[in-house]
């Protein structure tokens, strides 16, 4: 089984990156360009056909090493 | 005093800080590698060096945190063994929970290297005895990822609980670290943790010896 988790800063912590990035599509002319955030996709591949099994790997996973749950939040799902 | 000092792959800083403890102490601290499970019994005080620890992959100090001999520092961190991380060993310190908040990338996303001006906020601990309280010193810094973060309660605990150990000077804060924060301890204070490294200022050959209080202080509270 395959699963992508999504790491991303949590609202209201400043991400200096996405700023950055907001700034360079406005400026290649791609105006109309709100807020923009920049994350991490992790694609794991897990030995186990019980997704809710899997889920709670992944959720420990992440608790333990794939995010820093004091300033990101994560988002687990299945391909 | 018996020190400590933890090599990770990439550490960069750890010769640096064995010699301001060999100087300090008369001595040369035990290199301890990263792979290993155990740290010898009697051993005064651990430290955790600069650099980039396993390449800084997925976030500073995050790989390090979960390396075989950092159960064992955790374990004697929490027996009330000392423990100063500098630099990369603060963001490291942070990943294992010994320390609250996160470093976050620095908020001009420019690597900054330079002297910091930092006042010392509490002289009363084991790390920062040999300093004055309010005293303005100068350190550098040398790092991508020092911008301290943590919630506002956590915040207004450290402050009201005298946990700062150092903060940068007004108008002089290299990283965007909240309430300018530059150091800080755990709630007994047995644990420092600190951005700037004091091991580069600490002999005259250095230009500076602002840094050399720390190892003094250490070698006064734990010989």
């Amino acid at each position: 089984m395959k699963a992508r988790v999504t790491v991303m800063l949590k609202s209201g912590v400043l991400d200096p990156q996405g700023k950055a990035i907001g700034q360079a599509l406005n400026r290649l002319g791609f105006h109309g360009v709100g807020d923009v955030r920049q994350g991490k996709v992790i694609e794991v591949e897990l030995d186990e056909t019980d997704t809710s099994r899997a889920h709670a790997k992944l959720s420990e996973m992440c608790e333990k090493l794939l995010a820093n749950t004091v300033i990101e939040n994560y988002a687990i799902e299945f391909k | 005093m018996k020190a400590a000092v933890i090599v990770f792959p990439a550490s960069n800083c750890d010769r640096d800080v064995a010699m301001a403890l060999e100087r300090a102490t008369g001595k040369a601290p035990l290199m301890a590698w990263h792979g290993e499970a155990n740290l010898p019994d009697q051993l005064d005080l651990i430290v955790l060096p600069g650099g980039f620890s396993y390449g800084d992959y997925l976030r500073c100090g995050a790989m390090a945190a979960h390396s075989p001999i950092m159960r064992e520092v955790i374990a004697r961190a929490k027996k009330g063994t000392p423990v100063l991380g500098i630099c990369n060993g603060f963001q490291i310190l942070c990943e294992t929970g010994l320390l609250p908040g996160v470093l976050m990338r620095n908020a001009s996303l420019k690597f900054v290297s330079r002297s910091v001006a930092m006042t010392v906020e509490a002289a009363n601990t084991m790390f920062t005895a040999r300093y004055t309280p309010g005293q303005t010193i100068r350190i550098p810094v040398a790092h991508g990822d020092g911008n301290y973060f943590a919630d506002k309660a956590t915040l207004d605990r450290l402050e009201g609980e005298g946990q700062v150990a150092f903060r940068y000077a007004q108008g002089d804060n290299p990283n965007g670290a909240a309430r300018n924060i530059a150091g800080i301890f755990n709630e007994r204070r047995t644990i420092m943790g600190m951005m700037p490294h004091p091991e580069r200022v600490s002999e005259p050959l250095h230009g500076g010896t602002d840094g050399k209080a720390i190892f003094d202080s250490l070698v006064g509270a734990l010989s």
